[in-house]
């Protein structure tokens, strides 16, 4: 945490208490709907951070980590359901099976030499696979989907993720401001020095001694895990659970927009992205409606013209040149 | 002096072609030992044997008392060998001093004392100044000294270094035969090198193995090999006499 | 029985011939541009409901509509190349699938705002014609976009190989650096690919309306298909293109008739797996 913080300019570390603490007190001051848009921004911001250490720092290009949404969305919800498990306990459990996952396509796309679109593509096939296989299985709910009943009673459990906005809002802060810490502190680790050179050049990286597959299959192993967290909290935020959601190909695509949009490999771009991204889709959905436009698609549309747009324009993502303007961060010496 | 790397009939081919035929040699530990030969002769298969990227057909490499043919190339990094790319490639988008950083976290798993280590790296190769800029800023002869510098903050017994002398200019050439001698003394460091550069290996070399269609033809002092008839046949008669 | 199954491989192995020519266009693109088109399957949509449009409207058989529809997707394709893509050719992968993301979530939701989220049939006066050849049962509007897609394909290959534009357009592929030191037009040349890519989709789309309806929904599905074909074909292999439709649609057919129907794309993501893991340059793919 030290380390985090003598990299960062005093102007950063401003901003950074700054927003810190503007966060930690939106619930007093937002509404019930601002509120919702920011739990959605923050889970957001912590599942594509998660993304972003296997594609940003390591360089692995994964499409399919609605797999591990998934994964850890059902093995919490049906803890909970079949043995009256609560996800405190249950997440452990998600974050086993989503690490058993994403050790299998680890050890399948870097024993076998599976690169770049060939390792996307093997990512989505698995995740794909899956979707189809829970659309199939009886046990999960099938494609009718599974449903964690909303009970008053037990409003107030927070240890068992039952409770209300506030609740969850305040979890998806944890989540996400745990999530940038371990980022920043992994990015100064010897493993995050080991994945930039990977992602760099990996071949001159194995050169310099370092194990390709170990450090690969860790970065797979890490990000798994803490995607299946994520999915354990959209399960119990949203009670409901269809494999044709969870484990979608715009579920992954979801969750790789906010890193790649606010910077990759960094370690704020995946919350700069959110809080750019979400916004900008609730914005766009109250300005369609207001200028007339109720056909549904109206806002995706924009949505797609904007992403293009960024790409185009600030294609290294827009953390790096926000930084830049603001002058709060620093590369090292 | 004890042996370092033994060498003993290894053999690569291609299609075929016989790359390398049967190569025998030893390296002292502490020595400066060159590879030299025309184009095609062999020279950066057997590097690349040595160095674990494809194994050899035939034939043992014995380093440090342990059989190391057929290793990856990591695997054999970690065993005390550090390399260069004659075709040089550094991490671009890292700044000069993480590249050299990443090579020094080899033997150490604290950042700061690696960061400390890749100073001292990058003072010996005259890069410290530039230890700020990014990597792909930097113009080739800084490029080589920073390959070398990579390599050498893993802290190999053995370095090798393939063509690192190839497109610079000859101040530049003996600035860089200055620091590798340097590193050799002060460290004790053998180095294995690869090169065209006749004036580094006559500067550099104490022993001096010639390959031609990938097989040797020659192995002695640098004096003794270039008198060499079979050798100012085959390669120096065209190049260097004249 | 047997020659229930007889009907089954015979219907996938129609179905594979379209997919093919569909896959086919992604195969070009990436074997030339080096862009992988996300955006694939939502082209095809896009012609489904070109196709759909001018039957309903003009009653137009999409066999001959297809030949329009592939010559507009041609020239969009061209132009899309030459004003947007082109800037992200060479560019890292996340960069040009966000792009392609993009063009994709503007393609279904554009059709989504015209159309709904319903299927649109194109029932053909020929629809539930078939013809019987022995014990076999093929439906006429499958047997005629087949044919018709082998004759696009067949088309494309004749180009390829026998006219100046097709051989510098392969020698693009092959050997970037020597096609521009000889003098080609790289980025021309690019666009060009690309439309002729997007007219592969074009006329695969307009056959497709034959035997399924079109849906925006359809456009992520489309795209995963193709992928999964031209992989298991190799990528950058025109005949692997089509070799590895007719084999997904084959497999996929005889795993809908044999297992539970809605299963019958886990088979092609299996066979998608075991292809990657043990022959990753496809089937018909040279090893890089």
């Amino acid at each position: 945490m030290k380390a985090i913080l003598d990299d960062m300019p005093v102007r950063g570390r401003i901003l950074a208490a700054i927003v810190l603490l503007a966060l930690a007190a939106a619930p007093f001051v937002a509404n019930r709907y601002l509120l919702s848009v920011l739990t959605l921004i923050l889970y957001l911001a912590y599942v594509g951070q998660a993304w972003n250490l296997v594609m940003g720092f390591c360089g692995q290009l994964s499409l399919g980590h609605a797999l591990y949404i998934g994964l850890g969305g059902y093995v919490a919800a049906l803890f909970w359901l079949e043995f009256g498990v609560g996800p405190w306990i249950g997440v452990f459990a998600a974050m086993a099976v989503a690490m058993a996952f994403g050790a299998v396509i680890a050890w399948l796309g870097f024993r076998f030499g599976i690169e770049g679109v060939y390792f996307s593509l093997l990512t989505i096939a698995f995740a794909e696979f899956t979707r189809i296989g829970f659309d199939n299985m009886a046990f999960t709910g099938g494609a009718g989907g599974l449903f964690i009943p909303y009970e008053e009673k037990r409003l107030g459990e927070w240890w068992n993720l039952r409770g209300g906005q506030w609740m969850y809002y305040y979890i998806a802060l944890l989540l996400a401001a745990g999530a940038v810490t371990l980022t920043a502190w992994l990015a100064r680790s010897r493993l995050g020095y080991q994945w930039v050179a990977i992602r760099e050049d990996e071949t001159a990286a194995r050169a310099l001694g370092i194990d390709a597959f170990a450090v690969k299959m860790k970065a797979m192993l890490i990000s798994s895990a803490m995607t299946a967290v994520g999915g354990v909290f959209y399960a119990f935020y949203y009670n409901t659970l269809f494999p044709s959601q969870m484990f979608d190909m715009g579920r992954s695509i979801e969750i790789i927009m906010a890193p790649i949009v606010g910077g990759l490999g960094t370690v704020f771009g995946p919350v700069v992205g959110a809080f750019v991204l979400t916004p900008m889709g609730e914005l766009l959905i109250a300005a369609t409606e207001r200028l007339g436009f109720n056909a549904p698609g109206t806002k995706a549309v924009f949505y797609g013209a904007m992403l293009i747009v960024i790409i185009m324009l600030r294609p290294a993502g827009l953390w790096p040149w926000l930084a830049r303007m603001l002058g709060v961060w620093e590369r090292k010496p | 002096m004890s042996t370092l790397l033994t060498v003993a009939g290894v053999s690569k081919r291609f299609r075929g072609l016989l790359a390398v035929d049967r190569v025998s040699f030893e390296i002292e530990s502490g020595e400066i030992f060159a590879v030299i030969g025309p184009n095609g002769a062999g020279k950066t298969t057997l590097f690349n044997i040595i160095a674990g990227v494809f194994a050899g057909d035939e034939g043992a490499i014995t380093f440090d008392g342990e059989r190391i043919e057929g290793l990856s190339s990591d695997a054999v990094c970690r065993r005390g060998i550090g390399r260069t790319f004659q075709l040089v490639r550094p991490f671009p988008a890292l700044t000069v001093e993480d590249n050299v950083v990443i090579g020094a976290l080899l033997h150490r798993s604290d950042v700061a004392a690696a960061r400390r280590h890749a100073r001292d790296v990058l003072a010996r190769l005259d890069l410290f100044d530039k230890r700020g800029l990014t990597a792909s800023a930097l113009t080739l002869p800084d490029r080589k000294r920073l390959e070398v510098a990579r390599a050498l903050a893993t802290e190999p017994k053995l370095l090798l270094l393939d063509e690192v002398m190839a497109g610079l200019r000859p101040t530049e050439t003996d600035r860089m035969v200055a620091i590798l001698a340097d590193i050799n003394r002060e460290r004790g460091v053998a180095i294995l090198l690869i090169e065209h550069v006749m004036r580094a290996v006559m500067a550099l070399a104490t022993r001096v193995l010639v390959l031609h269609h990938g097989a040797q033809i020659a192995l002695g002092t640098p004096d003794a090999v270039v008198r060499d008839p079979a050798v100012v046949e085959s390669y120096l008669g065209a190049e260097a006499v004249g | 029985m047997a020659s229930l199954y007889v009907n089954v491989v015979i219907q996938g192995l129609l179905t594979g011939l379209i997919y093919g020519l569909m896959a086919l266009g992604l195969s070009v693109i990436f074997g030339v541009v080096r862009v992988v088109n996300f955006a694939h399957g939502e082209f095809a949509v896009v012609a489904m409901y070109a196709a759909f449009i001018l039957f309903s409207r003009l009653g137009l058989d999409p066999l001959v509509t297809m030949l329009p529809i592939a010559a507009g997707f041609f020239v969009i394709g061209y132009i899309l190349q030459a004003t947007l893509i082109q800037r992200f050719v060479g560019r890292p992968e996340t960069q040009q699938f966000i792009l392609l993301v993009g063009v994709a979530i503007i393609i279904v939701n554009v059709l989504l705002m015209q159309f709904g989220p319903d299927a649109q049939p194109v029932n053909l006066s020929y629809g539930f014609d078939s013809f019987l050849i022995g014990p076999v049962i093929v439906d006429k509007s499958r047997i005629y976009a087949a044919v018709a897609a082998v004759a696009v394909a067949t088309v494309l290959f004749a180009f390829f190989r026998h006219t100046r534009t097709g051989t510098a357009i392969r020698a693009c592929a092959d050997n970037l650096t020597g096609a521009g030191v000889v003098g080609l037009d790289v980025k021309k040349l690019y666009a060009l690919t690309f439309g002729i890519g997007l007219a592969c989709v074009g006329a695969a789309g307009a056959l497709m309306v034959t035997i399924a309806d079109a849906a925006p929904s359809l456009g992520p599905a489309y795209t995963l298909l193709a992928f999964i074909i031209v992989i298991i074909g190799g990528l950058g292999s025109m005949t692997g293109a089509l070799v590895g439709g007719v084999l997904i649609g084959v497999s996929e057919a005889l795993a809908g008739f044999i297992l539970v129907p809605a299963m019958k794309s886990m088979f092609s993501f299996a066979l998608l797996i075991l292809v990657l893991v043990l022959r990753p340059q496809g089937l018909m793919g040279r090893r890089t």
